[in-house]
């Protein structure tokens, strides 16, 4: 048995590392001056941001702004524990669409409706379906800083070259043929993601699967996973893939894609929007020799996704006023023009306000796509993205905490299926298990 | 025949050492392409020398993450050869009772994943207010290290000949010096293994400093994840990144070369 004086000299000893420990802490800044941190991810608009931040600060004397950039699936995790556990850590978060609803419900975000309600800034302008898709119940809980829906991208001169042609609107199975036609042994048909994870195979996979007229649940929280539907629709996913897309699909997400429509080995391309900008960048082998059209669709009018990297402020934080001003000037208009101005019009970010497709400095250096990004946008549903009525807001994902977890199961099944080491009905069926227990949870 | 042998072991070793090698020499030359030629396929291996990356690494203050990274390593070694040394030597040369047991525990606490505790730590961390906090990172690192380093010095002590403690005894010697100025010099190679051990599991870890730090005490590991973009080039920066993340490590593993090979032989005899 220990005795009283080392009871008493433990004791202390863990009192002074405490204390030790917390006089190491990171400290908040001195004098009234506010530090304001901001987790967000690596993408070419949050480094345009960081260094622009020089302009926000000087217009805001005693408010620093400290960028942790993390990698996606990092920030996912350390916001999450952040957020949940009420750690206040982060002032300003950068989260996804997916999260928007989920954690505003669970009252881990602050209610933006009021601080966003002036007249300057112009809430109003956000695109419509952005906006309704980070909000619940009327409330809004973050703020998009940049947005994106999908479209499909082919390269013009060789479709000219088979003589092929595709409309603005196309059908799957026109871009079907328009695949297997151009198909050559050099270059495939069409790049399309087979790389598994809920993130990668399943964001195009899901728009397939709804213009089908599948979904993942039904009204009543019922897997459909291995419905017909969703069978139909994985199964022309994987023919396609098979019959005219690029070698080892499940190799491939949103860059191997990119690259290989740079490099002309890919004929087509169904991806995210924002993608296009590359393809049009000035170093971009393949700029001006591009075409764009609307996500292809099947039975719906519309399949294109919908997707955003939003601002929002945790409702733990201690710098709420200050956080709030960062947010409102980083997806200002007055913003968008100084990315403009300082950075180049190419760079401003996509997707968020619907004056930014009026600007004429924008307009030209994004005429390319920019209307048709904006034209896709307004045009997509995500109350009702698929033929059916679903239980949850947003298309290429199910706004519940378990879906990560499930879109990454069975995409790898999927994955298993276009690999050829499974077939299309067993993998939909075993992911119709793990979907059900999802969604019992919901009911 | 033995000739064939022998000139087969060698060709089957220095293949083990190209494929083992072979990644390194890539973030090597990769580090000093451009993005574009760094994700070029097929590869290219003539290219004009690019040093972008590095520019970037400076431009994030790549420096800052890599003195917390120094620093929790450091703190966390030492704790835990302060530690662990005198309980190898009480587990030992100077044996207690239930020595099986009480190896068997200090084991254990490795069996635990590190998700499973994550929770638990954070809101520890979280309670005390040390989230952020590189001396308390540094704690976790050395708590997650002593296990090891208990079990490596102890197979060190046991090669220590006993005669050598008993003369030493009976010449006088106390405990303290016993320990200080006869056993630990023997086992100085050993120690130089498990210093390095532990420096590289605190240097490379990733998965709790992503966590529990968020700025002041961020360090080099997830520095390099979050050159990971998912819309974008990064293999020519990701690759200079983690060039400059292995250097100190491989330094010190250049260093203490001589001692390491001693020191593993020592543990590997027994």
């Amino acid at each position: 048995m220990l005795s009283k004086k080392r009871v008493i000299t433990f004791g202390a000893m863990l009192g002074i590392s405490a204390l030790a420990l917390s006089g190491c802490a990171a400290s908040t800044g001195a004098g009234g001056d506010v530090t304001l941190t901001l987790a967000t991810v690596n993408n070419g608009n949050m480094v345009d941001m960081e260094s622009l931040k020089g302009e926000f600060e000087a217009a805001n004397p005693g408010i620093k702004v400290n960028f942790q950039v993390m990698e996606e699936g990092d920030l996912r995790s350390a916001v999450t524990a952040d957020v949940a556990n009420a750690a206040g850590q982060y002032d300003i978060v950068t989260i996804g669409a997916y999260e928007v609803p989920q954690w505003g419900a669970n009252g881990w975000l602050t209610d933006l409706t009021e601080g966003l309600n002036d007249g300057s800034y112009d809430v109003e302008d956000i695109l419509p379906p952005v906006r309704s898709a980070l909000s619940v119940d009327g409330k809004q809980y973050a703020v998009p800083f940049y947005g994106e829906s999908s479209i499909l991208m082919y390269n013009k001169e060789i479709l000219d070259a088979a003589g092929q042609k595709l409309s603005k609107n196309p059908t799957w199975q026109e871009v079907a043929a328009v695949a297997k036609a151009v198909k050559t042994d050099d270059v495939a048909g069409i790049c399309l993601r087979g790389k598994p994870g809920w993130g990668d195979l399943f964001a195009p996979l899901t728009t397939v699967v709804q213009t089908f007229g599948g979904s993942w649940y039904d009204m009543n929280w019922d897997a459909q996973v291995n419905s017909p539907a969703f069978v139909e629709a994985v199964t022309f996913y994987k023919n396609l893939l098979d019959e005219a897309g690029q070698p080892n699909p499940v190799d491939y997400s949103f860059n191997e894609c990119l690259n290989a429509l740079k490099e002309g080995k890919v004929a087509m391309w169904y991806d995210a929007s924002v993608a296009a900008s590359f393809l049009e960048a000035d170093d971009s082998p393949v700029k001006g020799k591009l075409a764009y059209s609307h996500a292809p669709v099947v039975k719906t009018k519309e399949s294109g996704w919908l997707w955003s990297w939003n601002l929002a402020v945790p409702a733990n934080t201690k710098n709420k006023d200050a956080a709030i001003k960062f947010v409102k000037w980083a997806t200002s208009k007055e913003y968008h023009n100084l990315v403009g101005t300082k950075l180049g019009w190419s760079k401003v970010p996509p997707g968020a306000r619907i004056s930014t497709y009026s600007i004429p400095e924008y307009k030209e250096a994004s005429a390319a796509y920019g209307p048709i990004t904006l034209e896709v946008m307004n045009a997509v549903n995500p109350v009702q993205p698929g033929v059916n009525p679903q239980p949850w807001v947003g298309i290429q994902y199910v706004a519940i905490p378990e879906f990560q977890e499930v879109g990454n199961q069975v995409a790898q099944l999927v994955a298993d299926a276009i690999a050829g080491r499974t077939t299309v009905k067993e993998a939909l069926d075993k992911g119709q298990k793990i979907a059900q227990v999802a969604g019992d949870a919901q009911k | 025949m033995r000739k064939l042998k022998n000139s087969l072991i060698t060709s089957l070793t220095w293949l083990i050492v190209i494929i083992f090698f072979f990644p390194v020499f890539w973030m090597f030359i990769n580090a000093f392409k451009s993005e574009q030629d760094a994700s070029a396929i097929p590869p290219t291996l003539i290219f004009e020398p690019n040093f972008s990356g590095f520019q970037r690494l400076m431009d994030r203050g790549m420096a800052d993450y890599l003195l917390n990274s120094l620093t929790s390593s450091v703190l966390s070694t030492l704790i835990v050869l302060l530690l662990a040394i005198p309980a190898a030597y009480a587990l030992s040369i100077r044996p207690i009772k239930k020595i099986q047991d009480v190896l068997f525990f200090f084991i254990s606490t490795r069996f635990l994943p590190a998700a499973a505790s994550l929770l638990p730590l954070y809101m520890i961390f979280k309670s005390l207010g040390v989230l952020d906090n590189i001396n308390a990172l540094s704690l976790v690192y050395a708590a997650m290290n002593l296990p090891i380093a208990v079990w490596m010095m102890r197979s060190f002590f046991n090669e220590v000949p006993m005669e050598i403690v008993e003369a030493a005894q009976i010449d006088g010697a106390n405990f303290r010096t016993e320990l200080i100025r006869i056993v630990l010099p023997i086992v100085l190679p050993g120690i130089a293994a498990v210093a390095l051990i532990c420096f590289i599991f605190s240097w490379n870890e990733y998965f709790l400093a992503t966590l529990l730090t968020t700025s002041d005490a961020k360090t080099a590991p997830p520095f390099l994840a979050s050159f990971v973009d998912g819309r974008g080039l990064f293999l020519g920066v990701l690759s200079a990144a983690s060039m400059v993340a292995a250097l100190p490590v491989l330094i010190a593993g250049w260093i203490a070369q001589k001692q390491l090979v001693r020191g593993l032989a020592m543990g590997a005899v027994k």
